[in-house]
């Protein structure tokens, strides 16, 4: 079930833009002649500002927009042409992890509801199995004891377990690709660690592929191979990770760098020896 | 003489059904003219419900259920209406995490400042176009943007631009406390950095004391002098914001700061927080952190550790902080677990 | 000066939980919908307005329900005295055909209720249906059934109902049913496709495609459940609206003349001129009634706000 890094075909998408009519007569570019491959079992990272266009490339890969030229194709298959029953099929091999851990739950569903609508869709499977799948994947996920979740609607659940809920969603069905739109962007900064590396874990023991999809250098860099680095719609810089980062050629890129706010790489504000902090902590 | 002054505030959420939920705990603070003093602290730590309960913003089901809040000497946790009006003028002023939120949409930027200008006028005050026009300008120079924008709508700025509009609105009733609650969370990483340094400049510039609240400890150590901690409702430590990067702090500090890293290091490692903040419609017993915490004894299991001093700040943990005033666990207290 | 109202809970030995409380407590044994009503009526209850309105609809229902047993007499029999004011007999007096009043307002209950709850059950299908569709795919389906709201919306709706009535040849109480449901759906279908739009944008939509779901699925299992207040709240303002409409036909005399409806009690005494004859009963207390209803429903809708806006929801 799980899929294997051999059957799983590349993605490459292949000069592929996306124009919007604007509001006022002009267009709007939001991908501008795009292409990348993702290799079978590989981890590679999307980073760009909102508005960047990240999101629009995630929903060309998983066919939910089409590109207004360019092509996209899952192995041989060709996803710009996918609608009704193939589109679904395809989501059976190519899965999408969502930002928003409060809004990608049917709030009047429970965690099992959630995790059985894949297997019974796309495994066929019944009732009774299909229960038993998602208490492996609650499993899988960390969401132990699996019976005590899954009756849970998600206002019970804290974001981190709900994003783990997401993720074993995506899981269900057993795909060959994730593309994760900005899984932990919406978490606290604690829990974001164990999300991530949940994530990097599943992808190695199912030979999953993985297009991660974040503004966040730090874990571009802990969660992928390859990065690719977006700017108003195009590819402005690509390669290893770790050499992008620690050797910019983009003005962009060094942009993105700059702006990471990291306490240890920037000087803190001027530490004061006397003055208002003095004065404050003592006597009260 | 601190400008604002806070004694055991306690906030608490009543939902329609449920339990009743405490997300701010005997808070004790103190803040002087001309400080930038940082709140910092994840979800549900408490950090915007006190900023609001601080500028007195908070709205039901949220309620001030105890404390005084002491503003340049007057005592505003009881003020209401006109009085608390009063106060605004020339007194405290919020700015909220999401300028499209805080800006109407049927209004142009002019309509605002002339909004709030009228509504505090004081007597014998220039109420004609042109000043409140100058004025508008005035304060969206402040903020670096044209004087153009005041003819503009609010959907036809960027949100960086409405985030500055905010802050310049803020200013506009010449404020002596301004708490920023997380300014630039909503925007776009590049113009975060833009409009963070515009708040450290203004900040410098006009001397007001500032509170900037924020889940990001890499932006509050960067822009601000002092940084309060926040965790499950209380504050857990107050430290000069350079003293942060080194030395001993509370173990929810220094896990916290393990979280951030370099990109550019030549290894890098992902670090989280185990476990998860504690249920706060639940009583809370002891160190709310405790479960979480490499350090635990038996004390944090049974009392709440206070502020106590740590390094030239105070920090609550029994293990780094110990406090005299902690009296020592009884003869023959069940520990619980 | 501080205010203390109440301090923290005090320290406890109570260990500290993993699991948060579960918001019911007991096992989902139950079927879903049943749940769903029960939580719903239960939540109405709490509000005081819902509470008086849903304490005057149970009234009402009672009223039609037993209306043999409440009635003194029948309402057709014209054995009384016509024209006469309150007396011990005839509570409420008797009209020109020597009918009892009072008898005919408890049975009159039975249709304005039946009318008004099937009309506005009728408007609603067709206002969840057209506005979910509409909603939920942008094309042309969307564009053609707007504009057909639309055009709904732009015509007046008691002449049409008029002319409708006039012109159908069959004079019961269905072709009023048919009538009314027939022109109030327009408001809510705009309503539900607004509210479907927004939420078809929302992850978890995208989120049940991913899973596999068909669209008609997707749209009666993830959206629709998520707009049931919604849903109540057009049923409820339909149904006020069909009340009044109906007996405003009845009024106008575009009934069948044989039912026993306030409508028609009111047609009745316009047609004896009651209030010149001093009878302001005959026309006060069916009025009061219909008016009563109408207030009604529009509790209750005081009330469906709330359960979707936690703010409105009183303590």
């Amino acid at each position: 079930m799980p899929g294997e890094a051999s059957t799983v075909p590349p993605l490459v998408v292949d000069h592929a833009t996306k124009a919007y009519p604007g509001r006022r007569r002009d267009t709007v570019v939001a991908v501008d002649d795009v292409s990348f491959t993702i290799a079978p079992g590989a981890a590679v990272s999307l980073v760009g500002a909102s508005g960047s266009g990240k999101s629009t490339i995630a929903k060309m890969i998983t066919g939910l927009e089409k590109p207004t030229s360019g092509m996209v194709t899952f192995g041989d298959l060709s996803v710009n042409a996918l609608h009704g029953g193939g589109l679904r099929d395809y989501h059976h091999r190519v899965q999408m992890v969502f930002q928003d851990p409060y809004g990608a739950l049917n709030p009047l569903h429970t965690v099992e509801y959630t995790l059985t609508r894949p297997c019974v869709n796309f495994l066929g499977m019944s009732a009774r199995d299909a229960k038993q799948r998602a208490d492996e994947l609650l499993e899988t996920v960390g969401l132990t004891p699996a019976d005590q979740f899954a009756p849970k609607l998600p206002h019970q659940l804290s974001g981190g377990q709900r994003q783990r809920v997401v993720i074993a969603r995506a899981l269900a069905c057993g795909p060959g690709l994730i593309v994760a739109d900005e899984p932990v962007s919406m978490l606290d900064v604690s829990l974001r660690a164990g999300v991530l590396k949940l994530l990097a874990n599943l992808r190695v023991d199912h030979g999953l592929s993985l297009l991660y999809i974040t503004h966040d250098l730090l874990s571009a860099r802990v969660v992928t191979d390859e990065i690719l680095v977006l700017h108003g719609g195009r590819i402005v810089e690509r390669g290893v990770t770790k050499d992008v980062l620690q050797h910019p050629k983009d003005a962009y890129t060094v942009e993105l760098l700059d702006a990471v706010a990291n306490p240890y790489a920037d000087a803190p504000a001027a530490a004061p020896t006397a003055g208002p902090v003095a004065t404050s902590t003592a006597g009260h | 003489m601190s400008l604002l002054s806070a004694r055991e505030v306690n906030v608490a959420y009543l939902p329609s059904r449920g339990q009743r939920i405490w997300s701010v705990r005997d808070v004790d603070l103190d803040l002087d003219e001309g400080e930038f003093v940082g709140l910092v602290g994840e979800s549900g730590c408490g950090k915007s419900t006190l900023g609001y309960a601080l500028t007195r913003m908070l709205r039901p089901p949220a309620r001030l259920e105890s404390g005084r809040i002491s503003f340049d000497g007057t005592d505003i946790a009881t003020l209401t209406g006109e009085e608390l009006r009063q106060q605004r003028r020339n007194g405290f002023a919020l700015v909220l995490q999401s300028g499209m939120n805080a800006l109407n949409p049927v209004r142009n930027v002019g309509h605002h400042f002339a909004d709030i200008l009228k509504a505090h006028a004081r007597e014998g005050e220039q109420h004609s176009k042109e000043a409140m026009h100058e004025r508008g300008a005035e304060l969206l120079g402040k903020v670096e943007l044209d004087a153009e924008v005041l003819d503009r709508y609010p959907h036809e700025l960027s949100g960086g631009m409405r985030q500055r509009v905010a802050i310049a609105l803020a200013l506009a009733l010449e404020p002596r406390l301004i708490v920023f609650d997380e300014p630039t969370t909503a925007l776009d990483v590049v113009v975060q950095r833009a409009v963070m340094q515009t708040i450290k400049d203004l900040q410098r510039e006009q001397k007001f004391t500032a509170v900037l609240i924020s889940h990001d400890l890499g932006v509050v150590l960067e822009a601000t002098q002092r940084v309060l901690v926040m965790y499950a409702g209380r504050i857990i430590e107050d430290q000069p914001s350079g003293d942060l990067l080194t030395g001993v702090h509370h173990p929810y500090t220094e896990a916290l700061l393990g979280c951030y890293g370099d990109p550019r290091a030549e290894t890098v490692e992902l670090a989280g927080i185990p476990g998860s903040p504690p249920d706060l419609s639940l009583p809370l017993v002891g160190c709310a952190f405790e479960p979480r915490c490499p350090l635990g004894i038996e004390i944090c299991r049974e009392v709440v550790p206070p502020l106590a001093p740590l390094g030239r700040g105070r920090a609550a943990c029994h293990v780094r902080a110990p406090s005299a005033a902690v009296v020592a666990v009884p003869e023959g207290a069940t520990s619980a677990r | 000066m501080s205010i203390l109202s109440s301090q923290p809970p005090p320290v406890d030995t109570a260990t500290l939980p993993e699991v948060k409380a579960k918001p019911g407590g007991q096992g989902s044994s139950l079927p879903v919908p049943v749940l769903f009503v029960g939580r719903g009526i239960r939540t109405l209850w709490s509000n005081r307005k819902a509470r008086v309105g849903l304490i005057l609809i149970g009234l009402f229902v009672l009223m039609a329900a037993f209306a043999p047993l409440l009635a003194p007499h029948s309402p057709t029999s014209t054995d009384f005295t016509p024209y006469q004011g309150p007396s011990s007999t005839n509570w409420f007096g008797t009209t020109g055909n020597g009918e009892d009043v009072l008898s005919q307002l408890v049975y009159g209950a039975r249709v304005s209720l039946l009318v008004g709850l099937t009309a506005g059950v009728g408007a609603t299908l067709v206002a969840v249906t057209l506005g979910l569709i509409s909603g939920y795919r942008p094309g042309f389906l969307d564009e053609g059934i707007s504009f057909v709201t639309n055009l709904a919306l732009v015509i007046p709706g008691l002449p049409l109902m008029i002319i409708l009535a006039a012109y159908i040849p069959s004079r019961s109480i269905w072709t009023i049913v048919l009538v009314v449901a027939f022109t109030s759906w327009a408001t809510g279908a705009r309503v539900i496709r607004s509210q479907a739009t927004t939420l078809r944008t929302r992850d978890f939509v995208a989120s049940a495609v991913f899973s596999g779901e068909r669209p008609l699925r997707v749209v009666f299992r993830e959206i629709l459940p998520n707009m049931t207040s919604l849903v109540a709240a057009s049923f409820f303002a339909a149904s006020t609206a069909a009340v009044m409409a109906e007996a405003s036909l009845e009024f106008l005399g575009l009934g069948n003349p044989t039912t026993v409806s306030w409508g028609t009690i009111l047609h009745n005494a316009q047609q004896q001129n009651a209030l010149l004859t001093g009878q302001w009963l005959l026309v006060f207390a069916p009025g009061l009634a219909i008016a009563l209803l109408a207030l009604s429903f529009t509790l209750v809708n005081f009330g469906v706000d709330a359960l979707s806006n936690p703010r409105l929801r009183e303590k």
